[in-house]
């Protein structure tokens, strides 16, 4: 073990545990908004009731969204220093822009959201989680733009003097294909977890008390819920797909790792699932569905996948000596868990619609627990979906330009990145059991009362929320 | 003038910004035990800096990714040099983000304990290391020719590292009593002006030695100019504390903290990280630079969207000017 592997590991186990918030964030902060503006278009008190209700479980995620982000700035700089150098001139300035377009309007306009219940218009409040949900959502273009440059980079050169990548058409970056399809891949990916919690939550009232005064509200929110997953889930599909055909241009080896395919193949097969050796050059036993990857791939069921062992030959020949072959059973696995989680996120959707066809209330225990599960899922989705993304351009930490081992910091100290990776590691564990717990026992207090407060309007009334 | 003397402005604009806003937000924070008898007073704290907090630290935030884009190998050099103080900060901002939003969600008296410990910890940590950091930069750090931190963490302790250190806590301290102050009614506005005053006195004395250390170490015609301003708004702020004209004692703790901060900066430049071992290994605003365009194209972003982030946020203010007092707190 060396500085390196624990800086990888750190950035994984960091990032991976941000993501866990920033989908919440992404797509409740809109639902809410949603919820928001269909209270103010209307003045039924249901929507209002859940605009409060989900609010808090939004703020709750929304904090540890907020302070494991810093995070994520920082160690660019702390553990990846070469990386900062040689990228510094690309990649700071979407970083920067995001800062200043997007995380300013968020976190401003989340705090007016917050306590301006009863200092602000109405118009001017339902405006402030509104601008916080486009803030949010705009910063992800910025991150995502970032990422897509090391993936797939553009609109830069190298300067051979300096040793460092050099901007040379900032549009190229913030239009960069893999950008343009990754953003809505995500977007749409982060509906899917906030959809399903609205579903979830609001299943777990149903069946517990079906004919609650509450039981309209919460009947609206699952098949809010159910109809966002279900929209998002489409959305993914279609966005993954081109994400795939894009992918294949660009980084081949991706897709040869997601398959575990090691000889180049017209046409190639997609196997759903396979036992054999763990880096799958061997195979014992394999479910597949032939055609589908080239198709995938390439848009044509006949079409050509490069194998991982051309690839490899094309790479030394290239780059020079070494692997260019990322860790296969990883790449191979979660490809599919991915896409697994993912698909159950949006059967089970289904199943929530169809219990509660022509007005019926569903009443199944099964039904509920897969409802319980349903938050769960999108989010493994996502994580995996990230483990592929990143895990699959290894070597590299910028496509064809630096190896990951060559971006690290070259100061600090093996000692010093275990403590930081333990320390970040063990606070975000006990923060993890403590926001669950906290999500749960709100999820299950339930719709607040929303009644006026009877209190004078004066001066010394109480705020209508306080910290 | 030359865009890399624009983006050190920007740089030093932001992180002036980011210790005048943190600053009071940091010092209510430190505070919470101090000038919160009962629970009801430390809610009231608490909520004169709610809703702003976390638009004060995107001044953090933005600081850092416009190091980042206008100065690589600043940022690069930096963060990785100062790792173990500033995962400590890291550390801290987490506890204390995430203290405020989830303090209130639980009645139990050892549930708010523990998040009030996350608070005063979280506040004070970054309040000294802000301080560390910043005089570590002034004064210069060993770095070698390829611009490498090649110190160990005791190089970052100096004496006059750790007079820095102590210099920010008192600022932010006495800046965060006199925003209580200004924001609050009843018991507790007394008790924060009359805090304000003690700390002052403080916090002028460190500020004092620190800046006039400071110009000892390096110094220009606009750091000395800075620095005296900075004197001088300080003793304001206590004449204004001590006659309980809130309003003026916060512009002058904001005016105080601003001047240092901008005097540590002049007094840098063309330097953005001197190397106190190999002269080669100094990072100036020119060889930590970003290209042109690079810069060009931030240039624009920054004159757009700063004004406007400015309007917003000051409104925010604006919004939220009222002060509040236990009887504003709810019962839950």
């Amino acid at each position: 073990m060396d500085a390196l592997d624990v800086a990888r590991w750190q950035f994984g186990v960091t990032t991976v545990y941000h993501f866990l918030f920033v989908p919440l964030t992404i797509g409740l902060s809109v639902l809410v908004a949603i919820l928001q503006t269909l209270w103010h278009r209307t003045g039924d008190e249901k929507y209002l009731k859940l605009t409060k209700f989900y609010g808090k479980l939004f703020l709750i995620n929304f904090a540890m969204g907020v302070v494991t982000g810093i995070v994520q700035e920082f160690q660019f700089g702390m553990n990846w220093s070469d990386y900062s150098r040689f990228v510094g001139d690309i990649f700071g300035a979407p970083l920067a822009i995001e800062a200043l377009v997007a995380f300013f309007l968020e976190s401003t306009f989340i705090g007016l959201w917050i306590f301006g219940w009863d200092r602000l218009p109405a118009r001017l409040h339902l405006a402030s989680i509104w601008a916080a949900a486009i803030g949010t959502n705009l910063s992800a273009y910025f991150i995502l733009a970032a990422n897509s440059f090391m993936q797939n980079p553009v609109g830069y050169r190298y300067n051979p003097e300096t040793g460092r990548a050099e901007l040379t058409d900032f549009v190229a970056v913030l239009t960069n294909k893999v950008a343009l399809i990754t953003f809505p891949h995500t977007i749409a990916g982060a509906f899917l977890v906030a959809g399903s919690l609205l579903v979830a939550v609001a299943l777990w009232h149903l069946i517990r008390n079906r004919d609650g005064a509450d039981t309209p509200a919460y009947r609206f929110a699952a098949r809010f819920g159910s109809w966002v997953v279900l929209i998002s889930a489409v959305v993914v599909v279609i966005t993954g797909d081109i994400q795939g055909k894009i992918m294949t241009q660009v980084q081949p080896m991706k897709m040869a790792a997601a398959e575990g395919l090691y000889s180049t193949e017209s046409p190639a097969s997609f196997s759903v699932l396979t036992i054999g050796s763990l880096d799958g050059s061997r195979e014992l036993f394999a479910i597949k569905i032939p055609y589908l990857l080239s198709y995938l791939g390439t848009g044509d069921p006949n079409g050509t996948v490069h194998g991982i062992n051309d690839l490899q030959a094309l790479y030394s020949a290239q780059y020079g000596p070494g692997s260019y072959t990322p860790i296969i059973p990883v790449t191979y696995w979660s490809f599919r868990f991915m896409i697994g989680f993912g698909l159950a996120a949006a059967a089970i959707a289904l199943l929530v619609l169809w219990s509660q066809r022509k007005g019926r209330t569903p009443r199944s225990r099964w039904l509920l627990r897969a409802g319980l599960a349903m938050p769960v899922l999108p989010l493994l989705a996502n994580s995996f979906g990230w483990i592929f993304t990143e895990m699959g351009r290894q070597p590299w930490i910028v496509f064809g330009e630096m190896l990951t081992r060559d971006g690290v910091s070259r100061s600090v100290s093996l000692t010093e990145v275990l403590t930081s990776f333990t320390a970040f590691t063990l606070i975000y564990a006990v923060l993890a059991v403590i926001e669950v717990k906290l999500l749960i026992r709100y999820a299950k207090a339930g719709v607040p009362d929303v009644t006026p407060s009877s209190e004078p309007d004066d001066a010394e009334r109480p705020l209508a929320f306080a910290y | 003038m030359e865009l890399t003397t624009i983006w050190f402005l920007l740089v030093a604009v932001l992180f002036t910004g980011y210790f005048i806003l943190e600053g009071f937000d940091f010092g209510v924070g430190m505070l919470l035990p101090v000038l919160g008898r009962d629970d009801r007073e430390r809610r009231v704290m608490i909520n004169t800096i709610g809703p702003v907090w976390d638009g004060n630290e995107v001044w953090l935030i933005t600081a850092g990714g416009a190091m980042f884009a206008a100065f690589p190998e600043w940022y690069a050099t930096l963060f990785s040099g100062f790792y173990l103080p500033l995962l400590l900060i890291l550390l801290a901002l987490i506890a204390r983000g995430v203290a405020f939003e989830y303090r209130h969600k639980r009645p139990e008296a050892s549930w708010k304990r523990r998040w009030d410990t996350a608070i005063v910890v979280g506040s004070l940590i970054p309040a000294i290391l802000w301080g560390v950091a910043f005089a570590n930069i002034l004064r210069g750090v060993p770095l070698d020719a390829e611009h490498e931190y090649v110190g160990g963490l005791l190089d970052l302790l100096s004496p006059y590292a750790l007079l820095g250190g102590a210099t920010t806590a008192a600022l932010f301290a006495t800046h965060g009593a006199v925003f209580v102050a200004l924001k609050t009614v009843g018991d507790i506005r007394g008790r924060a002006a009359a805090l304000a005053v003690r700390l002052g006195v403080l916090a002028a004395a460190l500020a004092v030695g620190f800046l006039a250390w400071t110009l000892n170490i390096r110094s220009s015609t606009a750091a000395v100019v800075l620095a005296v301003g900075a004197a001088l708004a300080l003793l304001g702020a206590l004449a204004a504390a001590t006659v309980r004209r809130e309003g003026w004692a916060f512009t002058g703790t904001a005016a105080a903290i601003g001047l240092a901060v901008a005097t540590l900066f002049a007094a840098l430049f063309p330097n953005v990280l001197p190397s106190t071992l190999d002269p080669a290994g100094t990072l100036t605003a020119t060889n930590a630079a970003s290209t042109p365009y690079t810069l060009t194209i931030m240039t624009w972003v920054a004159v757009f969207f700063t004004p406007i982030v400015l309007a917003y946020q000051g409104w925010t203010y604006w919004v939220f000017r009222k002060r509040i007092g236990v009887a504003h707190i709810p019962r839950n």
